[in-house]
């Protein structure tokens, strides 16, 4: 049962408003960690009964610690983000296909929102150039993160309280970076512009798609993505938890 | 030491404890088995399946809510030949029995899989015509009894394994929608599948699920659950497997009081991968401090203040 127990909280604490960098002590499920996979957390309340799924953003197997940063978008959320260091919460995971590092020397990273803590463990796996793209409605996240890992950082807020005033996808047109792969984490719409930005120039994406998820391992079918793999006559719903949450992006069927 | 006896039968098919899982919540148990041992379960009730492949719905697919979640899945599956092909082998592996939920868009869908499955190494057959998520089909069947009847005796011609009848509880009487099942020839009575239930996004003015609408289940539903197993169970004399917010051995033995002879386990599989192992150990645990001997002792006992 590596993949199943309580954790102990060894900090939980607010990084912008809203958001909420949680480390867990996770021995056995950090050494299993990789960039782009997620852990289910669970509420302690019985009436919140299934898990959240949130993305690890960093991982530590000296250590045995994971990082998750994550917003508060609810209920079940809002209990997580009381929790405080010395507790402990049960979790499971890590679970998901992530994203796949080849020997590709220069990156295009693309985040959006609370899409960008994923795409840091992915950056520290990644040799060459890394240019990294992020966007925000406000509060930026992880900036200083990235640039520490040797990446070269543009950001975008929506109200133009930092950067470029604009989206992520406004300072990606403006600055045309050339690349070998596209490595993105956002929300569908974002994905969406994302894919087609980078078709057009003809570069590959691996792309994180989030969904509401209820199992989290494979099993009750709702957090679904069309796709279509090559080979395959025809489109099928796979699940984002244990297929994805990374799919090409020439696999996906865009239409909604 | 007195041994206990969790042994049951339904219909003929003799299972080692009463623990089930409710179709639609453990696939064909692969997902489960780094949680669970397939071996400890009475049986596995597989993912619907029907005659071809089906898509399902769009997404989002579900909501939480107080104590339960929606779902509006859509019975997808690959169809079943790849059942036959994939998951049989995978779940014959294992000391349980092997019950197949089947879908359906009309008789002829449903009497197609069931005869593509008269070959199949598998036990039993449960025939869902109650899923609220697909509009053709399915629960359009369940809610009236005659149809129930006609597509129970229609769907029996074909099988080879013992058929279940899987209910929805979406409708006025279900002891008369059981008499249905029972006349058709039903060799067992399953219930209950979802509820339907509505979700709304007050934020964006919005259903939460792509489909409006969705099914209805988790620990919320459990008393509806166990007063239609109890209205059944006086109203039909084929075993009952009960469902429906089961989480704990005290939900299960609250079922089998009712007049389940059996019970599945559902929603709780996917926050609780062990589900099906804490019923099954909470089921010993009554027996033992209620010196119940054999299993079969408590179904239908109920006494009346």
């Amino acid at each position: 049962m590596n993949r199943w127990k309580n954790v102990k909280i060894l900090s939980n604490k607010e990084i912008v408003p809203g958001m909420y960098e949680l480390d867990i002590l996770a021995p056995k499920m950090a050494q299993i960690s990789e960039p782009g996979q997620f852990m289910n957390l669970y509420c302690k309340s019985e009436s919140r009964l299934l898990p959240r799924p949130i993305s690890i953003c960093e991982i530590n197997k000296e250590a045995e610690t994971l990082k998750l940063i994550y917003a508060v978008v609810g209920k079940g959320t809002e209990e997580i983000s009381q929790m405080r260091e010395g507790e402990t919460i049960k979790v499971m995971g890590p679970f998901g296909n992530g994203f796949k590092v080849g020997k590709e020397q220069d990156h295009i990273i693309i985040g959006g929102g609370v899409g960008t803590p994923p795409l840091l463990e992915l950056v520290k796996h990644l040799k060459g150039k890394k240019r990294v793209y992020l966007g925000f409605r406000t509060n930026p996240i992880l900036v200083e993160a990235f640039e520490k890992h040797g990446a070269e950082v543009h950001v975008a807020t929506e109200d133009g309280s930092f950067g470029t005033k604009g989206n992520v996808m406004d300072i990606l047109t403006k600055t045309e970076p050339q690349g070998d792969i596209v490595y993105s984490c956002g929300p569908k719409p974002m994905l969406k512009a994302v894919y087609n930005w980078a078709k057009e120039k003809n570069i590959p994406s691996q792309l994180s798609f989030e969904e509401r998820m209820a199992c989290g391992i494979g099993a009750c079918l709702v957090c679904t993505c069309k796709i279509q793999r090559e080979q395959e006559v025809d489109w099928e719903n796979r699940r984002v938890c244990k297929d994805g949450p990374v799919f090409n992006g020439d696999e996906v069927i865009w239409d909604d | 030491m007195t041994s206990l006896n969790t042994k049951i039968n339904i219909a003929g098919v003799e299972m080692k404890n009463p623990v089930m899982t409710a179709s639609g919540t453990f696939g064909s148990g692969k997902e489960y088995s780094e949680f669970v041992d397939l071996n400890q379960l009475g049986a596995v009730v597989v993912k619907g399946v029907a005659n071809v492949p089906w898509k399902g719905n769009a997404s989002p697919r579900t909501a939480e809510t107080y104590g339960g979640m929606l779902n509006s899945v859509g019975l997808q599956n690959p169809g079943v030949d790849v059942f036959i092909k994939e998951d049989i082998p995978f779940l014959r592996k294992f000391d349980t029995k092997i019950i197949v939920n089947i879908a359906g868009r009309s008789v002829e869908d449903y009497c197609e899989v069931v005869e593509t499955l008269g070959d199949a190494d598998i036990d039993m057959i449960e025939l869902n015509i109650s899923c609220p998520n697909v509009k053709e089909g399915c629960v359009s069947f369940g809610t009236n009894a005659k149809t129930v009847e006609q597509v129970t005796k229609e769907v029996k011609k074909y099988a080879k394994q013992p058929l279940i009848v899987k209910l929805s509880p979406n409708v006025a009487d279900i002891a008369e929608i059981a008499r249905g099942a029972e006349a058709g020839g039903a060799d067992a009575i399953s219930l209950i599948n979802t509820l339907l239930g509505m979700v709304i996004d007050i934020h964006k003015r919005q259903p939460v699920l792509a489909n409006i609408m969705g099914g209805f289940s988790g620990p919320a539903i459990k008393p509806v659950a166990v007063r239609m197993v109890y209205q059944v169970a006086q109203a039909v004399s084929v075993p009952i497997i009960g469902m429906g917010g089961i989480a704990t051995g005290e939900d299960a033995i609250e079922f089998m009081l009712a007049g389940a002879t059996g019970v599945a386990v559902g929603t709780a599989n996917f926050y609780n991968p062990r589900a099906t192992m804490d019923v099954k150990e909470g089921i010993e645990a009554y027996m033992k401090k209620y010196n119940v001997k054999d299993i079969n002792h408590i179904v239908g006992e109920l006494s009346y203040i």
